[in-house]
């Protein structure tokens, strides 16, 4: 049946591991939007929740580096982290593997993707979790785009790998919600830790509310590597969810830079039909 | 120099804690099985985690290895910036430093300035 929600969410590390050093205000607020995007999420009542994340070489490295890659197990183990750095225990997340493979033969009809029966969940999608289905009970399929280990995925195929998320969850029975996760502008895990281009985040999502297609596809790596570092490369899980919504126009619920957690904290969503 | 071999070590650690188990009880033998110069396997038994980054590795890589070895955030990102002072810029890979060595990024330390003002009510 046709996608049930579809949204982007920040996925730093600091969200959970550092929410002590930041401003009480902002961070409180910040959490308030993950507490009301859990709440719509569970509105669309999802029997699946396909997670696109950048992963950071928690599953693949450059010795078999996929540029799309979709989970397909009935559960999935993180943090790969230390539990006290991320502030996040070892967990058995729920998956659903008789459904991630039905969903896997129905996004190859469009994109060439890898699939794998096993997969474990670093912080791209174990904090953003904690905070949507904190029980860790609802199915999960996790999706991996190639932000980290260059050549990367070109952004038009992430745009394309959208679209075929998209014609899969619409085929199938189950409902199905997608959520992209990622940082918009930051350097992160460097010196450079805090470092945020707020100018090109608030134009970055102006894009993606406006879901225009040629603007969003309207960068490359040198100048976003320039402009929002090499987190910035990270924009194709957003860009995916972008075209998933398939001409739904977005809202940003909340976009403000908390430099300990290293980026632009960001919650956003698409309104679907 | 291998910074493949560095990394395809770091990543195997980061991940697996069978590798952690190993690494901390025999960890020549572990290292022995990747290509590695001796400046690059004397980083990683150390940790040195400044002359790793200078090296190259991945930041994300590096955060992970950091983390297993409980080092503090703020200490992490000295730690790296020593790194440079000490040898160099980064070697190689996008996780470059684009900022001056004596340059205060952000106010990625508590928004307190000092401990005895992080009390309840200060912002």
């Amino acid at each position: 049946m046709p996608l049930v929600y579809a949204g982007v969410c920040s996925h730093a590390p600091g969200i959970t591991g550092r929410s002590d050093q930041a401003d009480p205000q902002v961070r409180d607020r910040f959490y308030d939007a993950f507490d009301a995007m859990r709440a719509d999420l569970e509105a669309a009542k999802p029997d699946a929740v396909v997670v696109i994340a950048a992963e950071h070489f928690a599953n693949f490295f450059m010795n078999n580096m996929p540029s799309f890659a979709i989970g397909m197990a009935d559960s999935y183990e993180g943090p790969i982290e230390d539990p006290g750095w991320l502030g996040i225990e070892k967990q058995s997340v729920l998956g659903n593997r008789d459904l991630s493979q039905r969903f896997i033969t129905e996004v190859m009809k469009g994109s060439d993707v890898s699939y794998a029966e096993e997969w474990k969940f670093d912080h791209g999608i174990m904090v953003p979790l904690h905070f949507l289905t904190p029980r860790y009970d609802t199915a999960i399929i996790p999706v991996n785009i190639n932000c980290q280990g260059p050549p990367l995925t070109p952004l038009a195929r992430a745009w394309a790998f959208g679209e075929s998320i998209r014609a899969a969850a619409d085929a199938l029975p189950e409902r199905i919600a997608v959520i992209g996760t990622g940082g918009i502008s930051h350097w992160p895990a460097t010196p450079d830790s805090g470092k945020i281009n707020v100018e090109w985040d608030l134009d970055f999502m102006d894009r993606w509310c406006r879901n225009d297609r040629d603007a969003l596809l309207d960068y490359d790596d040198l100048s976003v590597y320039a402009d929002a570092g090499q987190g910035g490369f990270e924009i194709r899980t957003f860009i995916a969810v972008s075209a998933a919504a398939a001409g739904a126009t977005g809202t940003v619920h909340f976009l403000e830079p908390i430099p300990i957690f290293a980026v632009s904290c960001t919650v956003a969503s698409y309104a679907l039909d | 120099m291998s910074l493949y071999a560095v990394q395809k070590f770091l990543y195997e650690l980061n991940r697996s804690e069978a590798v952690q188990v190993t690494y901390r009880s025999a960890p020549d033998a572990l290292l022995d099985e990747f290509d590695l110069t001796s400046e690059e396997r004397d980083a990683l038994t150390e940790p040195d985690i400044g002359k790793l980054f200078h090296l190259g590795v991945n930041g994300q890589i590096l955060m992970h290895f950091a983390a297993f070895h409980q080092i503090e955030w703020q200490d992490y990102l000295q730690r790296m910036r020593d790194g440079i002072a000490k040898h160099g810029p980064v070697r190689e890979g996008v996780y470059a430093m684009t900022t001056a060595l004596d340059e205060e990024v952000a106010p990625v330390h508590s928004t307190s300035p000092s401990p005895a003002s992080d009390t309840p009510g200060e912002n």
